[in-house]
């Protein structure tokens, strides 16, 4: 009976493993020949979003379709592009959704300047207590 | 003393705003699609081989003809395009042209695909490596695109096409000029 359930197991499971049919693309498990530009290619995976997995840079992805992400990236640093033509086709068409690494855009520039600005304050707030403390302690009874 | 009532109140207030902003932020539902940045763009050239072997392939020529279409973006091994199915039957059923891209699938299978859920695409495509898919923007299966007859992108649906989605892409494929 177990042996029976474990078959049946594993029978239905193969669907569920198959997501599509065809081989990963040439250059989604294949590092280029050149270790710079081999280098150039990873740094640039890192910066960029997974965009079936969400939260995984397509450096970091198994999914098909970060593979196919890759190969892009990979064939087109061979052909000569640069790391940043690469990003900013991707970001054409995806949007800023696309980059993995925090940009500052029009949306995210508060995020950049907060926590400046809370310094600031502090300093200030610290600065006000500093300077009154030592004539509040002359003037005590 | 009466300051620092004042600078407690106003922490009170503080936290009551953020306690807010994130309780609204929570209970927003999350936006998982990743929208196209390619909508009014022409639509990048390609030229794909035949998926299968009754249909012609696909090139960005083809899109470029003169009439409005619909590009299907779909696989044989994707569930939610089975249950699209009849509803692209539908479209083609009211007139639209509807052109098909197969993605990472094997001829073997998309015919089958065919033969059980129906074709209704007057070309198919086969983009092995998502290459097609990658420049148009296009972050799954299935995606439909509205192109109109001078081959620019002019709308993006994401996900499958439901019984009550079918008006709006005809509506759509009319202002494109089909």
């Amino acid at each position: 009976m177990k042996r029976l359930i474990a078959l049946l197991a594993l029978v239905l499971a193969a669907p569920l493993a198959a997501q599509d049919s065809l081989p990963p693309a040439p250059y989604a498990y294949n590092q280029l020949e050149d270790p710079e530009l081999e280098r150039k290619a990873h740094d640039l995976m890192l910066t960029l979003r997974c965009l079936k997995c969400q939260s995984q840079s397509i450096a970091d992805s198994d999914a098909p379709m970060a593979g196919d992400m890759r190969h892009q990236v990979r064939t087109r640093l061979a052909a000569g592009e640069t790391p940043d033509q690469i990003r900013t086709w991707m970001i054409e068409r995806y949007g800023n959704y696309v980059s993995y690494e925090p940009r500052v855009t029009a949306t995210t520039w508060p995020l950049f300047v907060i926590p400046f600005v809370l310094l600031l304050i502090a300093g200030l707030i610290i600065r006000g207590r500093l300077t009154r403390k030592a004539p509040a302690q002359e003037g005590a009874e | 003393m009466k300051r620092l009532r004042i600078f407690l109140w106003g922490l009170v207030g503080l936290a009551l705003f953020l306690f807010g902003l994130f309780a609204y932020q929570l209970t927003q539902p999350k936006d998982e699609f990743v929208e196209s940045a390619m909508i009014g763009q022409p639509i990048p050239a390609f030229d794909l081989r035949p998926a299968i072997a009754d249909r012609p392939g696909l090139s960005s020529a083809d899109l470029a003809d003169g009439n409005a279409k619909l590009v299907n973006i779909f696989a044989s091994w994707c569930v939610p395009c089975r249950a699209e199915a009849p509803h692209l039957e539908t479209l083609r059923m009211s007139g639209a042209e509807i052109v098909g891209i197969a993605i990472r699938d094997r001829e073997e299978d998309v015919n089958r695909f065919l033969a059980v859920y129906g074709n209704p695409f007057t070309r198919i495509g086969a983009d092995d490596i998502s290459e097609v898919q990658l420049s148009l923007g296009s972050s799954g299966v299935p995606e439909t695109f509205v192109v109109d007859g001078n081959g620019v992108i002019t709308y993006q649906h994401i996900g499958d096409i439901r019984a009550d989605d079918v008006a709006m892409i005809l509506e759509k494929l009319r202002e494109a000029g089909a």
